[in-house]
């Protein structure tokens, strides 16, 4: 009997957990539809009239551009500096592995804050104007870590045999990699893509200082468009930005498992 | 394992390059900033004098705004305990068809906007907000009561940040526990709670602490909560430096507080990687 009201006290609390942690964004989407100027309860009545408004702001969509050509930008940067470094990792031995796998990981334990504050200031020292490509090489130190632990976990699963067969049969490291390393890691990274798109689209707390006016991401114009109160306009800018971000990761990953189901052999 | 002399290092320079130049040079800057003196026209001259520290230490004003960090940072860890291990317990203990759909629901939050998430909780906890107008409604109140503002609207933006983080590292740990060790301790006659006291809570115990630990680092860099749901008085460290670089380009000033900063963590992730290991952290992120 213990057992029984035990379990479904963990339920009650996991299910109030799951409440409050989407409240909040169940919230944004409701008010996106509020007609009224302010976006509060209580609701009057039913409306498209901020998105039509976010449509027709020049400066959102310029945001828009900017963010989605970042985030691009960053997975297919990031991807091809994280592959290889993964391969030295998984597939080599060499003095100072460990501390250099620790070394590449390490942004993950630095805050944004300091590395924003850090990178800016070098640039400053280099007496370069704050640009597009800082953003980028930003997200890229920001993402790398991530990127790194997804392709690695995964290259650790695919075994040497098959890269060996056909170095056995003729193949230089490099076709090796091209014929049976890389198709068998496709699944990997994609989902490393995906993940630091996500991470560069979102990213607010060190973007934040190395945006410009010209350069603004979608976070960075949401925190300027954010002073004392919460506009219905942010409310919908909020929505297209949930849709946006929790879309992404389900089309890819049924995507991932339509590809890899061709291609695991592990 | 291939042994290769050159290889592995060709596949790492460009992922060595890039933390060197974006990460470890910058960094150093920092530190070299730090020493450095700001002339009152705003130009950085440079020099070395202890002078930025001196200004932090100087009076009660700063050391007490990382008084606070320590404390905000560490109640966030406290809470995210509380409300994360019961749920990851859940999720391991569950035998529902649904528990990877549970699961994927957990990590949604991870992929949605900081930004928007931290501001949508103004929806919630303002004045016409979703608990006011509610209560209001109801008639338990007359008056909108004052949620905004104050650090408990900060640590309820900063836990639904960094809630997810905690329930996987529990989680991650609890499926890595051998579940025969379980049913071993129920044959020998240990209740249910028993069970969970004697075996699985001491050996979750690496993923709750590594747990700990990620939410205490992203808490006490994050500037964002303080800023949007605190006030005045509830700014931490990160604030100070955002304001410092953003607001009034005092550069020497701000890296000084940044290499404060990052000392202080500096300090608690040598100890938690000389007594647990670091490794635990990024198992969890895989």
């Amino acid at each position: 009997m213990f057992r029984i009201s035990g379990w479904s006290l963990i339920r009650l609390y996991t299910l109030l957990v799951y409440i409050f942690m989407f409240a909040p964004i169940v919230a944004v989407v409701i008010l996106s539809f509020n007609p009224q100027q302010f976006g509060s309860f209580p609701m009057q009545g039913f409306s498209f009239q901020w998105y039509l408004k976010l449509v027709q702001n020049e400066a959102i969509l310029s945001a828009f551009k900017n963010s989605l050509l970042l985030g691009s930008l960053t997975a297919v940067t990031v991807t091809a500096v994280a592959i290889p470094a993964a391969m030295a990792f998984v597939r080599y031995d060499f003095p100072g592995k460990n501390t250099l796998n620790t070394l590449l990981l390490t942004p993950i334990m630095i805050p944004e804050v300091v590395l924003g504050v850090a990178l800016l200031l070098f640039i400053r020292w280099l007496q370069q104007p704050k640009s597009f490509l800082l953003l980028l090489m930003g997200h890229v130190v920001i993402t790398l870590p991530y990127v790194l632990l997804v392709v690695q976990a995964r290259l650790v699963g695919i075994k040497r045999v098959y890269e060996e067969a056909a170095m056995s049969l003729g193949a230089n490291p490099l076709q090796t990699f091209k014929e049976i390393t890389l198709p068998l890691l496709t699944p990997a990274v994609l989902a490393g893509m995906l993940f630091s798109f996500t991470i560069s689209f979102d990213d607010v707390t060190a973007t934040l200082f190395w945006a410009t006016a010209q350069n603004q991401t979608v976070p960075v114009k949401i925190f300027g468009m954010l002073r004392n109160s919460i506009s219905p306009e942010i409310n919908a800018l909020g929505t297209v930005m949930i849709v946006l971000t929790i879309s992404t990761p389900l089309i890819a990953g049924y995507l991932i498992r339509k590809f890899a189901r061709g291609g695991t052999i592990n | 394992m291939q042994k290769s002399s050159w290889r592995p290092w060709a596949l790492l320079a460009p992922s060595l390059t890039a933390v060197f130049l974006l990460l470890l040079v910058p960094l150093c800057f920092i530190v070299v900033y730090s020493f450095w003196l700001r002339a009152p026209t705003g130009a950085d001259i440079a020099a070395f004098q202890l002078g930025n520290y001196k200004k932090f230490a100087a009076d009660f004003f700063y050391p007490s705004i990382l008084l606070r960090t320590i404390r905000v940072a560490f109640e966030t860890v406290v809470l995210c305990l509380l409300m994360g291990y019961i749920p990851a317990y859940f999720f391991y203990r569950s035998k529902t068809r649904h528990k990877s759909v549970l699961l994927l629901l957990i990590m949604i939050p991870f992929w949605i906007s900081f930004i928007i998430r931290t501001l949508s909780w103004i929806n919630i906890l303002g004045d016409t907000g979703l608990i006011n107008h509610v209560l209001v409604r109801v008639g338990i109140i007359s008056e909108p009561l004052n949620m905004l503002y104050n650090e408990g609207a900060v640590l309820m933006g900063l836990i639904q940040y960094l809630l997810p983080f905690m329930i996987l590292n529990v989680y991650v740990s609890l499926e890595g526990i051998d579940k025969s060790l379980l049913e071993a301790a129920r044959s020998l006659g240990c209740t249910e709670w028993q069970a969970f006291r004697e075996v699985t809570l001491p050996l979750s115990l690496p993923g709750v602490s590594a747990g700990c630990l990620l939410v205490f680092v992203l808490t006490s860099g994050t500037y964002l909560p303080p800023m949007i749901l605190g006030g005045p008085r509830n700014e931490m460290i990160a604030n100070l430096i955002f304001k410092r670089v953003i607001g009034t380009l005092d550069w020497p000033f701000g890296s000084a507080i940044s290499v404060v900063l990052l000392t202080l963590l500096i300090i608690i992730i040598y100890t938690y990687n000389r007594y647990l290991g670091i490794n635990q952290i990024f198992k969890s992120l895989q």
